[in-house]
């Protein structure tokens, strides 16, 4: 039964590609290196950080990152400090009010989530001609393509072909599905001046940017790798005594 | 080997089993329980699939602790089972992929039954059993998916539950009834937990009773001819118990991939947008395991008839030991069923793949021909191939077979089962 076992799973293999796609739809965008691919990939700490001044300056105008938290930003290799100090610099409402029973701002800890731009949806379709920017603490895993797709999205942008009818208020993005896109191109060169004197180019910042929101979205990444190094090394171990002893036990009645 | 007979005990264990035989029954069911000697590795996912079951059970207990059922919550829930509870990531990978490892093993499970006719006479109701759990386990994970709240849980949960809105007449009330509401909303989400909670150990009893009956007459196997005499068998343990082991390791390695390196591959990116009613995603697609179901809900114009052929092609799988009609259990004794077996195969992978694109051209055609196909295979080709094929003999016992094959070195072969 072994030889039909294979095509089945020759077949399965084929189940599984998706059908060629027609040239009238989006084309998937390249691949690119990340530091993060691979059983033994972690973050670039150094492009993370990047990563986050482009997130800070340039995209958290329009997009939260509703899932972090200040004390995150450590795992980024900032210190103690630095978190706090970054933290400061927001205003954010107390949870609690007041002993009067009024709501008070303060400046913001790192225990508190990084606060967006808007108080609510409506105020961000309100500000962005009626769009609403995503959120971005997950959108790498939220995207079908990740981190190719965003990167591709942030650098995408293009002056429509002839005959193309662009809505008004919309962009030409070569990998948005439909090409109509609200977000005007987010970046530009020398858009933010990197204190590594790294020259921020946009594919430069969109690498960066990538970077820091793939961290935003899997943080545990790094354990994640690190543990099931192990634990495959201990099962192929294990998978190997169970033979030995398989083949002993065994050995009488074969 | 150590001394298990009753009389090797302890004498507190004595005094305990004599009350109650727990220790007894565990000796006979699990120890010494004779087991055909010539079970091939495709036997290994019965305890694989049993083990599977508490890996899910246990990840999904710790995941209660910090799960909020509530569609304002939900989604938030999850993500901080993710970032802020130790290890909460690898509990819920480990749930969520353990979830495709599941239905993986049973479906492998499913088939080596339909090879080696492991449904025939006398063991019909451990099949029909299996079919139950199988039914049980589709439940689960569809509100078992629903329970993140993200787009497709949301949306596969109204697609799902609105199947039901094509029987006649009191569709759209029971579909009211389910929702608890006029759309799938926060008492949806609260139901689903519940039942989702429910249903496995539910699953766990049916499993109870899959394995009495499987004790009963004892394993099938890869002959598909009964145990006749002594040497046939050998002890469970620690003849299968090794082999199992071996096998449970290997399998725990490609789980381990997918939860550690791969956990976001059986999932849809669709999944981590937060539900939302207004929206509806591109391409609403269930879960892998599911889509052969959707293929043939899907291949038929008409609702209601595609309701009732995506359910009847499960159903179907009840009276599959009434429908073959071949007194020969294993397929390597039948030279025709031999390769309509591998057709089926083939035909419920294409059928995964028509389930997976979105239903255009020739995508439309192979979900037809192949939904047909399946249950030509099982109402027509079943019965008529059983009486029509002349199967090849039977070894006159297992022992016998495997000498045949296992040569010489069988010399001492008799000695541990002299005790049998």
């Amino acid at each position: 039964m072994r030889k039909p076992v294979l095509a089945a799973l020759a077949l399965l293999l084929l189940a599984l590609t998706p059908p060629p796609a027609s040239a009238e739809e989006t084309p998937s965008p390249p691949h690119q290196q990340w530091s993060f691919e691979g059983i033994f990939g972690t973050y670039d700490r150094a492009a993370a950080q990047r990563g986050f001044q482009v997130y800070k300056e340039v995209c958290s105008a329009c997009h939260p990152v509703k899932h972090l938290y200040f004390r995150d930003l450590a795992d980024l290799g900032y210190s103690e400090d630095e978190v706090k100090a970054i933290a400061s610099t927001y205003q954010v409402t107390n949870e609690q009010p007041n002993d009067q029973g009024q709501m008070f701002q303060r400046p913001a800890r790192p225990s508190d989530p990084i606060p967006g731009p808007f108080p609510n949806d409506q105020a961000a379709r309100a500000a962005n001609n009626g769009a609403l920017p995503p959120d971005l603490s997950m959108i790498v895993k939220a995207r079908d393509g990740g981190p190719d797709y965003v990167f591709g999205i942030l650098t995408g942008y293009k002056d429509p072909p002839a005959g193309f009818n662009l809505l008004t208020g919309m962009n030409y993005n070569e990998y948005f599905p439909g090409h109509q896109i609200a977000m005007p191109p987010p970046l530009a060169d020398n858009a933010v001046t990197y204190a590594d004197g790294t020259s921020a180019t946009v594919p430069q910042m969109a690498h960066d940017v990538v970077t820091f929101l793939a961290w935003a979205a899997e943080p545990n990444l790094e354990p994640r790798h690190r543990t099931g190094f192990k634990v495959v090394l201990f099962l192929i171990v294990t998978a190997g005594v169970f033979y030995a002893a398989k083949r002993k036990i065994w050995a009488a009645v074969h | 080997m150590a001394d298990t007979r009753p009389g090797a005990m302890s004498r507190i264990i004595r005094w305990i089993d004599y009350r109650l035989p727990f220790i007894q029954a565990l000796n006979h069911e699990l120890n010494e329980y004779p087991t055909p000697r010539n079970l091939n590795y495709w036997w290994n996912f019965g305890s694989l699939s049993g083990i599977m079951l508490v890996v899910m059970i246990a990840t999904g207990v710790f995941l209660a602790m910090q799960y909020t059922p509530s569609s304002e919550a939900a989604f938030d829930s999850v993500e901080r089972i993710m970032r802020d509870v130790n290890y909460g990531w690898l509990v819920r990978y480990a749930h969520s992929s353990g979830a495709s490892m599941f239905f993986a093993i049973v479906y492998i499970h499913l088939f080596r039954g339909l090879y080696y006719g492991s449904y025939k006479q006398p063991r019909e109701f451990l099949w029909i059993l299996g079919v139950i759990i199988l039914i049980l386990m589709i439940a689960t994970a569809f509100m078992g998916y629903v329970l993140p709240w993200g787009q497709m849980s949301y949306w596969a949960a109204t697609v799902i539950t609105n199947l039901f809105s094509a029987i006649p007449l009191i569709g759209q009330n029971i579909v009211t009834f389910l929702w608890g509401g006029f759309t799938v909303g926060d008492p949806t989400l609260h139901r689903f937990y519940a039942l989702h909670y429910l249903l496995p150990f539910i699953i766990v009893a049916v499993v109870g009773l899959h394995l009495i009956a499987l004790h009963r007459f004892g394993s099938n196997n890869p002959l598909g001819i009964d145990t006749k005499r002594p040497q046939d068998t050998i002890p469970f343990h620690p003849y299968y118990t090794i082999k199992d082991l071996f096998g449970l390791a290997v399998f725990l390695l490609i789980y381990a991939y997918f939860v550690f390196y791969a956990p976001n591959s059986l999932l849809a990116a669709d999944n981590y947008i937060p539900a939302n009613p207004m929206q509806t995603p591109n391409h609403i697609v269930p879960e892998w395991y599911l889509l052969p179901y959707y293929a043939i809900l899907r291949a038929v114009p008409n609702k209601l008839l595609g309701v009732i052929m995506a359910f009847g092609s499960i159903f179907l799988l009840f009276i599959v030991p009434w429908l073959d009609t071949s007194p020969v259990r294993s397929a390597r004794f039948r030279p025709v069923y031999k390769w309509v077996f591998w057709l089926l195969v083939i035909d419920v992978i294409a059928l995964g793949w028509v389930g997976a694109n979105p239903p255009e051209g020739l995508v439309v055609t192979v979900g037809q021909i192949a939904t047909l196909y399946y249950f030509v295979h099982f109402l027509i080709l079943f019965p008529v191939i059983g009486k029509l094929e002349r199967p090849k003999p039977l070894p006159a016992s297992i022992a016998t077979a495997v000498l045949q094959t296992g040569g010489a070195r069988l010399g001492g072969a008799g000695a541990p089962l002299a005790k049998s």
